[in-house]
């Protein structure tokens, strides 16, 4: 009886008209337009941060949020390869689809790193356009603001001189922001890690971090016993200063490895959620650091 | 004495002089070198950076080189011919079985399509080819092929050829060819994507498997929080259960909902309501030459519920899936008036318990209330339904490949028999759908 109460007052209640509906598929992406279109942008976020973004499933309320989308964002590169598409034909919604306006990509907008010299799937799950998980650059939030601003001001004319200034405002504190995380990270340059899966690639090019080992064999390969103990071998002459991992990844290979070469393990944030103190992308990047040295460094 | 010490004097005034011309000399010496040793290396730095300037023009011309004839090569015809191929992605299937009671009819039911658990030992499924790609702004096409050997020879099926509105307004989508129709929840899916080796009973009574329309949908969702969907597809095709009839109108109608959401991060679920409506032209029983003519209709109600820890599935998640059909049929079968019911459903739960493993339970019934008048057809009443009881494990690498296991107590036929399944299922190309 209350599901189907629910479900009349759903249909019922008009959907705010004004608001710029926005379907986002990672959290990342949903606080970069919280930060651009502010008030606005009404924005439903596919993930969070404990969901393994390959992962999803074109799930029926994910239909149903982008049957409603003006705008879709999400990060590309084939990273939402296995769901994306489907929810774009079962949505049956004409804005958002490829090459539309509303449809916005951010790998489109940023320098791609580990390229597959070979794309082949006995290379694990690849993504030939390169490494999705590219928002851990800060140097790529940039880019992808600006570019954000820009297509929301080609959907939303209203919105544009919001747009223009919150963006501003935005570049201002991001730039002032970089240059305080690349001062109190200064340490952390040539820091050798292993990282679960290839999740901070970006954020080690930018801090000039070592990812020394994945504990994956392959992308998307779960970590195997035989993989892990190869791994121990080869580490134990040389441990690691720790081993990181994002909140939806299995924690048992990394406690397992951690614990034998006696270094430290540690969950990162990854995106916006993934601890309680990540509320957007400057915390985010506060959090990682702050995590990073005082338990690694 | 004067001269002695004049001379004494001048000596030592001479010999101070020419200490400090030597002194004078080494400086300029000195001077001289160091100058020299200077010129000489910033001679060298000059022709140093000279040449790495050369060099970097050098790179800088053969960089705008490299970029023209990329360009050039990437917007010549030769790159670009096959760039507009369509996704091609084909799943390889195969299984061993170990069946001693074969059926490939359900007691009480006119068997459609190809049902029942197959023979025993070792035989390649059928092969599916996928192709799919936006057509223009205004389409989408898919098209399917199976493969498939059957008794030595190679047939090649249209399994789906469908296209797909992308542009109408307000949620509303076409489709049109022929597609998986929505009655029913797995019915949508390729038999490879199923949880079990074969499909569920009722499925396989009502639907000969899967049932395929040859027609048009429409659909609609409402702009709503919770997904509510309608639609309804006219069939002209034969795929049972409907017949070919070859008139102007179809020869069956359905229509459908679908309702689902999220109960918090960890839960999503999803409802389903069909009604399928078919005039029946003489349905073959594959038997003794006897037919059914007259009206059948069919409802379905369907419920998946899908739970994962913070709705993440990499270690643990758990999905119930239960499917009810009801249907009337009423009609003449071999002379003989005709009016029943018939129905069916399952029970199945899947359990994810570590990464990579899965373990699932079904129990699928079916039941025909056909009365007595039938005794000796396809129809007779053997006054028990037909049951059975599965339990499957299986094993994924990546989400392209699957080993299973499976363990079916079968109950369709009058007797008992205990059947076993080895498959694997396995997809190559294009990276497949992760279908709700």
């Amino acid at each position: 009886m209350k599901t189907i109460t629910a479900i009349f007052m759903t249909l019922l209640t008009p959907l705010s008209a004004n608001a710029l509906n926005v379907f986002a598929c990672e959290p990342e992406w949903g606080a970069l337009v919280k930060e651009l279109a502010g008030d606005i942008a009404e924005i439903t976020v596919a993930t969070t941060a404990f969901q393994d973004p390959h992962k999803l499933q074109a799930r029926p309320s994910l239909i149903a949020a982008v049957r409603r989308a003006d705008l879709l964002i999400c990060t590309g590169a084939q990273l939402e390869i296995g769901w994306l598409p489907l929810l774009l034909r079962r949505s049956a919604n004409p804005h958002i689809q490829v090459g539309d306006p509303g449809y916005f990509l951010a790998a489109d907008f940023v320098r791609k790193i580990e390229i597959p010299k070979l794309v082949d799937r006995s290379q694990g799950d690849i993504h030939p356009q390169g490494n999705p998980h590219l928002h851990l650059d800060p140097r790529n939030i940039q880019r992808i603001a600006s570019a954000l601003a820009k297509r929301l001001t080609e959907i939303d004319r209203s919105g544009s001189s919001v747009f223009e200034s919150r963006l501003n405002d935005f570049q201002d504190r991001w730039s002032a922001a970089m240059l305080r995380w690349e001062e109190e990270s200064a340490s952390l340059a040539g820091l050798r890690l292993v990282s679960h899966h290839r999740s901070f690639s970006y954020l080690a090019a930018w801090l000039d971090l070592d990812i020394v080992a994945t504990l994956e064999p392959k992308p998307g390969i779960p970590p195997s016993g035989a993989h892990l103990a190869r791994l121990l071998e080869q580490l134990t002459p040389n441990p690691p200063a720790g081993v990181i991992r994002t909140p939806y990844s299995n924690e048992k290979p990394s406690a397992w490895l951690s614990e034998r070469l006696g270094i430290a393990e540690l969950q990162l944030p990854y995106t916006i959620g993934g601890t309680d103190d990540v509320v957007d992308l400057f915390t985010l990047f506060d959090e990682t650091i702050r995590l990073l040295k005082e338990h690694v460094n | 004495m004067l001269l002695i010490l004049s001379a004494q004097a001048s000596t030592a005034f001479s010999q101070d002089l020419s200490a400090e011309v030597q002194e004078l000399r080494k400086l300029l010496g000195e001077v001289q070198q160091d100058y020299q040793s200077r010129i000489a290396s910033l001679e060298e730095r000059l022709t140093r950076a000279e040449r790495l300037a050369s060099g970097a023009k050098r790179d800088a011309e053969e960089a705008y080189e490299i970029a023209e004839q990329t360009s050039i090569d990437q917007s010549s015809g030769l790159a670009l011919q096959n760039v507009f191929n369509p996704a091609i992605g084909s799943v390889i299937v195969a299984r061993y079985g170990n069946v001693d009671q074969s059926w490939e009819t359900i007691p009480g039911f006119i068997p459609g399509g190809e049902i029942g658990p197959g023979g025993s030992g070792f035989s390649i499924g059928e092969t599916d080819f996928n192709f799919t790609s936006n057509v223009d702004p205004n389409f989408f096409g898919n098209l399917t092929l199976a493969i498939e050997n059957d008794g030595g020879e190679t047939k090649i099926a249209l399994e789906e050829v469908w296209i797909q509105t992308t542009s109408l307004p307000s949620g509303f989508s076409l489709i049109g060819g022929r597609f998986f129709s929505e009655a029913g929840y797995i019915n949508k899916f390729h038999r490879h994507a199923d949880d079990f080796s074969d499909r569920p009973l009722p499925y396989q009574a009502f639907f000969g498997g899967q049932y395929i329309a040859d027609g048009i949908q429409a659909r609609w969702i409402a702009p709503a929080a919770l997904l509510i969907e309608l639609g309804a597809e006219l069939n002209w095709g034969g795929g049972f259960p409907a017949t070919a009839n070859n008139k102007t109108g179809p020869g069956a109608v359905t229509v459908f909902t679908n309702i689902g959401g999220d109960v918090g991060n960890s839960n999503s679920w999803q409802l389903g309501l069909s009604w399928l409506s078919a005039d029946i032209v003489n349905r073959d029983d594959g038997n003794n030459g006897d037919s059914f003519s007259g009206d059948s209709d069919l409802g379905v109600f369907d419920f998946v519920w899908k739970w994962a820890p913070d709705g993440n599935p990499t270690v643990r998640s758990i999905k119930v899936q239960a499917e009810y059909f009801r249907r009337h049929e009423d009609g003449v079968f071999a002379g003989i008036p005709y009016d029943g019911d018939q129905s069916g459903w399952y029970l199945q739960g899947v359990w994810q318990f570590m990464q990579r493993w899965r373990a699932g339970y079904r129990h699928d019934v079916v039941d025909a209330d056909n009365g007595p008048l039938f005794a000796g057809t396809i129809l007779e009443d053997l006054g028990s339904s037909s049951k059975r009881d599965s339990l499957m494990i299986d094993w994924s690498l990546s989400e392209f490949s699957r080993l299973r296991l499976q363990l079916t107590n079968d109950r369709v036929l009058p007797v008992t028999d205990q059947q076993l399944f080895l498959q694997y299922i396995m997809s190559i190309g294009a990276h497949g759908a992760h279908q709700f």
